[in-house]
């Protein structure tokens, strides 16, 4: 039989070449995408990540919107010189809060997945008013504008109700709170009460009045805060005690 | 007027005559942007906050080329093709209109939110949610529109063009929905957060992405190819066989390579690994192809030296064949480890979004201007070679300044020196590459000033103007016109 005869009643019956598209172009992304949700074969198991902060998440969304993975990757690969410049290699686990990744895809800047805690706050607040006076041959577009902006804590609850709809484990009292405690982290613990942010996100939470003007919560605290907790979750001491725990039992098998 | 020329069916010729227009439109859009954009990198003074900045409109850019001007294309094209070749009138006037109001309205609407920053933040997915909504709507009336002709229609065989255009059609549907599952946080917010995260987004995103590139990019203009190239050469296409084996081949791997985006990242070694296997094997249809399409000359080869349309059909074609070899060898993982996030994929991309995509464009935007508004040719074949060598220059410029930024970007960033330190700080390569920005930017004026070239030809095309000293593409003189 000539195959070509057979390709014949597919170029005779449009409706049967159209299913047999879909067929053929669906198979690839089956296998590749379906067994990913299989979550605990793909994130390893590590101590220390948690959903962000009312506030970092605001900042999240500051870094989405504008666009700043066009330029700047979340994503230390495994290579020697990587690891030295940038830090440990990324984990699964510290973007499985993100919806959606900023892993990116270009470096004209460089990665910022371990930037938090790399820099003072004040460095940030120079660098993001004007690029070029801090690194001369910077060629970040300026941001100051955040500094005069007013960060919209207000719906931050329906943020959070939206991600926990998609799978992010913000409780009850995250969503009642989450306004107030954005306006508590960014106002600081020198200033506010923060035990109740605290007891919710962890004692790790960074809360200060991060762009250094006491009267306005802004957008650069909200981007600042997010900057300030990248990378800076996973506790490596206690995975190498989940990872040897692993191992041991795996031998005991 | 031969036979069959006079049992013509009444084609309906507006819907595509307003998609040419608005291809020639988006396209000087989106290459102004382009130019705009990479001036930005080489002066960050051009950065105008909070509006213009380079984060904002680099998805202006990408989507204006590849949704406005690429998708334009592609419509005018489909339509055109799916009519002549069905031996049949575009089947429903109001609603492959309807197909052309929405999809305008769709680039204005996600072009506004770019710059208001409403964004998804994926790349080649930008468009929020309502944009995303409004997109499905328009893409199955475009689907019913295409479908609903071929099921009309008077030939028996359907072409191999319509089988490169339904698989565009409806994959693009399927990855664009597949892509943008998203949860809107309110229905008066612009703003929604993806259903996936981390892993298994960035695998989703760039399934998509990938194959935003596979099939909108590729199956959708190869669909182009099959029809004006044989047209142009006036020659029947080379292989049937070919077309059947690459086709198929074609559309089945290529939707498996999206993680080769995602080498030495998070996503599990044996995404990676299939992913990589695939891009590889993508060498042979996707040369499959671009054997098919110049082969079509075969015995017609002299008319390449008198057609400047030809030329940019078959130049389209070898750009083709050089990006479609280059993607596999920076698939491969060690390759990758140097080119990743590097402007060598920037060239990359560019040499088949300028060469391939953007020629096989023009070169089928001559043929079918002319046809459209009932000349016997354009305007001009001398400016249509003009173009062709003012943008084959300015591509030439952007990917070698691309080619030799990117590299030595990557070897700059793993350099040791003797006490085993890095030698390079970061910005230490950002300010190395300033040079090749500016030439980058040069090529991209290049590339920009052959479209303005195209967009006045038209004009004239249109008017009903021939110019003085003309020949056609055969060689014969032509009388110059200037209509009234």
């Amino acid at each position: 039989m000539n195959p070509l005869k057979k390709h014949e009643f597919l170029e005779k019956n449009s409706v049967v070449l159209l299913i047999a598209i879909i067929v053929v172009v669906l198979i690839g992304g089956i296998v590749e995408i379906i067994p990913l949700f299989r979550a605990e074969t793909v994130i390893e198991r590590v101590e220390g990540v948690r959903p962000y902060t009312p506030l970092e998440l605001a900042g999240y969304n500051i870094y989405l919107r504008e666009g700043c993975y066009n330029c700047h990757s979340q994503q230390i690969r495994p290579l020697r010189d990587e690891v030295a410049r940038y830090g440990h290699y990324s984990l699964a686990a510290e973007s499985m809060y993100d919806h959606p990744f900023q892993w990116g895809s270009k470096r004209t800047g460089p990665d910022l997945a371990r930037v938090g805690k790399k820099y003072s706050d004040e460095w940030h607040v120079a660098h993001m008013m004007d690029p070029r006076s801090v690194v001369p041959e910077s060629i970040m577009p300026s941001y100051g504008f955040l500094m005069k902006k007013g960060a919209k804590l207000h719906d931050l609850d329906d943020h959070l109700k939206a991600l926990r709809m998609v799978g992010v484990p913000y409780t009850d009292e995250m969503i009642a709170n989450a306004e107030k405690d954005a306006i508590r982290q960014a106002t600081g613990e020198a200033v506010t009460d923060i035990s109740g942010l605290t007891a919710r996100y962890g004692e790790a939470v960074a809360a200060r009045d991060f762009d250094g003007q006491p009267k306005l919560i802004s957008e650069m605290d909200a981007l600042i805060a997010y900057l300030q907790v990248l990378g800076t979750m996973v506790d490596f001491e206690a995975t190498k005690q989940i990872e040897a725990e692993m191992n041991a039992k795996e031998a005991q098998k | 007027m031969t036979a069959s020329e006079r049992d013509a069916p009444d084609y309906n010729y507006d819907i595509a005559r307003y998609f040419t227009l608005a291809t020639c439109f988006w396209g000087v859009v989106g290459m102004l942007v382009g130019l705009l954009i990479a001036l930005q990198m080489a002066f960050p003074v051009l950065n105008i906050e909070p509006y213009l900045t380079f984060g904002r409109l680099r998805p202006l850019h990408t989507s204006a080329v590849i949704f406005a001007f690429g998708g334009n294309a592609l419509f005018a094209t489909s339509y055109y093709v799916v009519q002549r070749t069905c031996h049949v009138r575009l089947w429903g006037d109001k609603l492959s209109s309807f197909t052309f109001w929405g999809y305008q309205a769709f680039i204005v609407m996600a072009g506004l939110g770019y710059v208001f920053g409403v964004t998804q933040a994926k790349e080649y997915a930008e468009p929020e949610w309502y944009a995303d909504l409004w997109l499905t709507i328009v893409w199955v009336a475009y689907l019913v529109v295409f479908m609903m002709t071929i099921v009309k229609r008077k030939e028996p065989h359907l072409y191999v063009a319509n089988w490169f255009f339904l698989a565009f059609i409806i994959t693009v549907a399927v990855l664009h929905i597949g892509n943008n599952l998203h949860i809107p946080v309110d229905f008066l917010s612009a703003k929604s957060y993806s259903v996936p995260a981390g892993v298994q987004s960035a695998m989703i995103q760039w399934w998509y992405g990938h194959n935003a590139v596979g099939f909108f990019l590729t199956a959708g203009f190869l669909g182009m190819m099959y029809y004006f190239v044989p047209k142009r050469a006036e020659r029947p296409v080379y292989s049937y066989r070919l077309s059947i084996v690459h086709f198929w081949s074609l559309i089945f791997i290529y939707i498996w390579a999206g993680p080769h985006h995602l080498h030495y990242t998070a996503l599990p070694d044996w995404a990676q690994t299939l992913g990589m296997t695939f891009s590889i094997m993508l060498w042979m249809p996707s040369w499959g192809g671009m054997i098919n399409g110049m082969m079509t000359l075969s015995g017609a080869w002299h008319k390449l030296r008198k057609d400047p349309v030809l030329q940019f059909m078959i130049v389209s074609l070898a750009f083709y064949g050089m990006s479609t070899f280059e993607g596999p060898l920076m698939s491969i993982r060690a390759v990758n480890a140097l080119s990743h996030y590097t402007d060598w994929t920037i060239g990359h991309v560019h040499s088949g979004a300028l060469g391939w995509v953007g020629f096989i464009t023009f070169g089928c935007l001559y043929y079918l201007v002319p046809k459209l508004w009932n000349r016997e040719e354009v305007y001009s074949l001398k400016l249509v070679s003009l173009h062709l060598w003012i943008a084959t220059l300015g591509i030439v410029l952007y990917i070698t300044a691309m080619w030799v930024s990117g590299i030595m970007q990557g070897l700059m960033w793993r350099s040791y020196n003797e006490l085993g330190f890095l030698t390079y700080s970061f910005v230490e390569t950002v300010a190395a590459m300033h040079p090749y920005y500016i030439i980058r930017a040069l090529g991209g004026l290049l590339y920009l000033s052959g479209s303005l070239i195209m967009c006045y030809n038209f004009y004239r095309t249109i008017k009903g103007d021939v110019a003085v000293g003309e020949f056609d593409k055969d060689g014969n003189p032509r009388l110059p016109v200037t209509a009234q």
